[in-house]
């Protein structure tokens, strides 16, 4: 329970101790924030001793009120769903600090302080089990992300910075106007009380009025994943951020709306979930194929795979929403999978462009010759992210695909075009780029990876393999919670209640 | 009435006397006492004891409310009430003048115009906004009103080598008279449906006309368009952006905080008061003049090059937001707007003072691009700006995000969901102007090396400000409390 306040109050105090560093030191930060982040994967490590991975309920939970008068609490605690998103961010923290070593040399400082910033925005997200709280914490991690952007990105970083921002806000803030509305109806903001009076049938939704929340909520975790057709500032956000901004976004802040949907969309609504499932679903494929199709054809490598994101999210809005058991694990586990392969895509990209200085596919050609551990690295990221079995995203996939089918066989059919797609487009990549007669130019530029940056991908690497293999390490625990929340969505179990209830505001009685 | 002038007149009154006898005082030792120039920054500190007086008389009026166990005070036969909602706006009042005398030596010393009448006139306009916030006649209230206004009549043209500031001062000046006129024609008519001046007779008077009578739809159109005046808000918001423009940037913030807070309160009493039999004309008109505020100040912000003229259209908004907390009128929306008031004077005063300390001997400083790559100049003023637009915008853990919560909660509760979108998503456009102030100040490269001004009174007043700001969003709590405490009933 400490462990869980720990991961949140490390990021806040390294945030304030980086911004202690003198700004002449940019060895100190760096120094101090790959400090600080190991030490924060250290703590969440320690979370999964304490946790108990059959149970699929809340577990270390800390439930204190923040402000009594509009009842607002601090209340955070992990499932098996959200313990894994907090690892993904604590570990890819220290990977974003050491890619960022040499690539960030302007203020120095700062980029990490706001890198810290940003995981305590994300791991919150995760965590937090009161609306208010997870608002909060969605928005923390927001500013953080548009500075990364804007100040550390390539030429049009501004535009995408913006972008970005507006994005997101947009959809936002009509989420806040539906929890408000909640908080209305309900008298308190809490998850789990919320929960438990929708299943008691204490607190009553007409479908109208289901159905317009559900939307409030779906659009602003729809932009957030990306959804086709609210996906177009993440290619623009992608190709502009600095390597350890894409990683991040990509493999953390993408997850954030897919954590939204399952935790909130589909046990708040699910009537509505399951009436607006049909063409959130064709959304979902026709974002498979199209991303995919869009990929293919892409000159710049980093948007690319910025839309081969737009590709593999499909996968899990689909198994999302296709309410079973395994399309919900595999797309739980599938935005682990992503997190890790995708992430190590755009690092090794980022690799790339720190020697060559050029995004653009045709300028590569032949790169196997001078860096031959690059791309051993870069061929099993690829086939790790195009769905190799005994790679990690095949088991994912393969969860979504058969939870698709068990719902609608079409649809799947569909959904296994995008896996095909998806093999054209990554080695389509890697033979442009790492095979055939190198250039004089990538010769003189491209030289193997350095022992820094084998830090960096290594770990990622292992996971690769180890998710590929031993997914019964997870999977347990994500099954677990994830049957909660079908349960619920069968009108089952009163959702995590044992803790005891805390006291609802009362000025909503005053108020009416 | 056998006594004219009775004990509980006097202690009602201590805080008004204090804030004059002081603001008379400066004005007498400033030629008196320091006759030198450079001497004039002492009296700053005279100011602060001031204010530190007038804390502590308005301190003793709270603690008797308090151990009394009562809601309010009155004295002078009904025309002035101590209640918990004057003793709050009063506070605010007070944390304003002291932030504003703070800054304004170093401000107007580089704009060479640092003369003492200043103070005088920074502590006589907080006399006027007591009587705001306490009165409860109209004669009271529009005296109170009159001397403030024309404290900032001369304190907005106090730049007298500057045209800008001289046309700021005319044209506030002229607008604001024909808005007082509009305002005493309503007030005459209220008299004449009432025969009193006493706002809880005037109530009584206008239930028993009913809403629908011609002169109280009159009475109340004419009221209206002087305090909606007074809170720059769309169609009366013209004046708004030329004289922040214009005035010297420390007054512009006290115009924007103090000023706006004191409308505020005036226009609760009214609205809440006498005003409020006649709530279902009013607040579809109130409903149309806060979106329309909400939309001309949003929209116009997003063109401006002039930080303090974006700022200008910002405060627009922002009494487009308050005022839909009076619309939605229950205890959550009166709570919205006092929390909403306080947020807004040390959010908004923060960000001013920010564009003040940028004020050079040759460089007014006040464009976006004079902002350009602050935070490689200045990194604490750029870091502090930022908590500011961010509070400004509404983005938690700033206080703004809680001002702006209890607003779209009172409009959810009483079940105005057309209005609660549309301030929602001007949230988001908000955010467009306010990070292009961020944009210029982390992005752009540094373009004027010149070193930003600083002062202790300054540091002092950027402490303050950057503190509540930040505190109120994390640990809101007693604030919250405090204004549970003042909501006008």
């Amino acid at each position: 329970m400490i462990l869980l306040n720990l991961c949140l109050a490390l990021p806040a105090a390294a945030f304030l101790l980086l911004l202690l560093v003198p700004r002449s030191r940019p060895g100190w930060s760096r120094w101090s924030a790959l400090a600080a982040s190991l030490v924060i994967f250290a703590v969440s490590l320690a979370l999964l001793a304490e946790f108990d991975g059959s149970n699929g309920g809340f577990q270390l939970e800390t439930n204190i009120p923040w402000i009594s008068a509009p009842s607002i609490r601090y209340h955070v605690g992990v499932d098996g769903m959200s313990l894994w998103l907090v690892l993904l961010t604590t570990f890819l923290t220290p990977v974003a600090v050491l890619i960022s070593w040499r690539h960030i040399a302007a203020r120095v400082k700062e980029f990490y302080a706001f890198l810290l910033l940003l995981e305590l925005g994300l791991i919150g997200v995760f965590v937090a089990l009161d609306l208010f709280l997870f608002y909060v914490f969605w928005e923390v991690s927001l500013v953080p992300m548009y500075f990364l952007i804007g100040i550390w990105g390539h030429e049009r970083r501004i535009y995408a910075a913006v972008k970005f921002f507006l994005y997101t806000m947009a959809g936002s803030v009509l989420m806040l106007a539906a929890m408000i509305y909640l908080y209305n109806l309900a008298g308190t903001f809490d998850y789990g009380l919320l929960m438990a009076d929708l299943v008691s049938g204490r607190m009553q939704l007409g479908a109208r009025q289901e159905s317009l929340l559900f939307l409030a909520f779906f659009v602003a975790f729809a932009i957030k994943v990306p959804l086709v057709p609210f996906h177009t500032w993440l290619p623009d956000a992608h190709v502009e951020a600095p390597t350890a901004g894409s990683v991040i976004l990509a493999s953390v802040m993408l997850k954030m709306g897919c954590y939204g949907l399952i935790r909130f969309c589909l046990p708040l609504f699910p009537t509505a979930s399951r009436g607006n499932a049909p063409w959130i679903v064709l959304l979902a494929i026709v974002g498979i194929i199209y991303g995919a199709l869009v990929a293919m054809v892409q000159p710049n490598m980093k948007k690319l795979v910025a839309y081969s994101s737009v590709s593999h999210l499909g996968f899990v809005v689909l198994g999302v929403f296709s309410f079973t058991q395994l399309g919900l694990d595999g797309a739980v586990y599938q935005m682990l999978n992503h997190g890790i392969s995708t992430g190590a895509l755009f690092m090794l990209v980022g690799y790339m462009y720190e020697r060559r200085h050029s995004l653009e596919i045709s300028a590569y050609g032949g790169v196997a010759t001078p860096a031959p551990m690059l791309a051993s690295v870069f061929m099993i990221t690829s086939l790790a992210s195009l769905g190799l079995p005994s790679l990690n995203n095949f088991v994912g996939e393969f969860l979504v695909l058969q939870g698709a089918a068990q719902a609608n066989f079409t649809w799947a059919v569909f959904a296994a075009i995008g896996v095909i797609l998806s093999a054209c487009y990554l080695l389509w990549l890697y033979q442009r780029t790492f095979l055939g007669e190198a250039s004089d130019e990538v010769k003189s530029h491209m030289f193997d990876l350095v022992p820094r940056e084998w830090a960096a991908t290594l770990p990622m690497i292992v996971l690769m393999v180890w998710m590929g293999v031993a997914a019964q390490t997870f999977l347990p625990s994500i099954g677990a919670a994830n049957a909660r929340i079908l349960d619920r969505m069968q009108q089952g179990v009163v959702m995590d209640v044992k803790n005891t209830m805390p006291a609802r505001g009362t000025e909503v009685a005053r108020a009416r | 009435m056998s006594q004219y002038y009775t004990s509980v007149d006097h202690f009602v009154l201590v805080p008004a006397i204090l804030l004059a006898l002081f603001g008379c005082a400066v004005l007498l030792f400033d030629f008196l006492l320091f006759p030198e120039p450079r001497q004039r920054k002492y009296l700053v500190w005279f100011v602060a004891l001031g204010l530190v007086f007038t804390g502590g008389a308005l301190w003793r009026q709270q603690h008797f409310l308090s151990v009394q166990k009562i809601d309010s005070i009155t004295a002078f036969g009904g025309t002035l009430t101590i209640d918990g909602f004057a003793l709050f706006f009063n506070w605010i009042f007070l944390a304003a003048s002291l932030i504003v005398a703070l800054i304004s030596y170093k401000y107007l010393e580089t704009a060479g115009e640092h003369q003492g009448e200043i103070y005088g006139l920074i502590l006589l306009a907080n006399c006027g906004m007591f009587f705001l916030a306490a009165g409860t006649d109209l004669i009271t209230l529009f005296i109170g009103l009159e001397l403030m206004a024309l404290c900032f009549y001369v304190m907005v043209g106090f730049l007298r080598g500057d045209r800008r500031s001289n046309e700021a001062a005319v044209k506030y000046l002229l607008l604001g008279a024909f808005s007082s006129g509009f305002l005493v024609y309503g007030f005459s008519v209220l008299y004449g449906l009432s025969g009193s001046t006493k706002l809880a007779a005037i109530r009584m008077a206008l239930e028993s006309r009913g809403a629908s009578d011609p002169l109280v739809i009159l009475a109340l159109v004419t009221v209206s368009v002087g305090l909606l005046f007074k809170i720059s808000a769309v169609p009366f918001h013209m004046w708004a952006p030329d004289a922040y423009e214009g005035a010297p940037t420390t007054v512009t913030a006290y115009l924007a905080a103090g000023s706006k807070a004191a409308s505020f309160a005036f226009l609760m009493r009214m609205f809440m008061g006498p005003l409020a039999p006649s709530r279902e004309l009013w607040e579809p008109l109130l409903a149309v003049v806060a979106v329309a505020s909400m939309t001309v100040g949003n929209f116009a912000a997003i063109t401006q090059s002039n930080v303090k003229r974006l700022l200008a259209y910002s405060s627009i908004s922002h009494a487009g937001y308050i005022l839909l907390g009076l619309i939605a009128g229950n205890d959550t929306g009166v709570q919205g707007v006092l929390v909403y008031v306080l947020v807004y004077v040390f959010m908004t005063m923060g960000a001013f003072l920010v564009v003040a300390a940028l004020r050079r001997k040759e460089m007014l400083g006040e464009d976006l691009e004079d902002m350009a790559g602050l935070v490689h100049k200045s990194p604490g003023y750029a870091f502090l700006m930022l908590i500011f637009l961010l509070s400004l915008a509404g983005i938690p853990p700033t206080a703004g995000f809680i001002g702006k919560y209890f607003i779209f909660l009172s409009l959810i509760q009483t079940g105005h969901y057309v209005l609660a979108v549309i301030a929602t998503l001007y949230v988001a456009v908000a955010i467009y102007y306010y990070f292009r102030i961020v944009r210029s100040m982390f992005i752009s490269p540094l373009t004027d090396r010149a070193p930003a001004a600083t002062s202790l009174g300054l540091k002092l007043a950027l402490a303050v400000t950057g503190l509540m700001t930040l505190l109120i969003g994390i640990y809101p709590e007693p604030f919250l409390s405090l204004a549970q405490n003042s909501l006008l009933r």
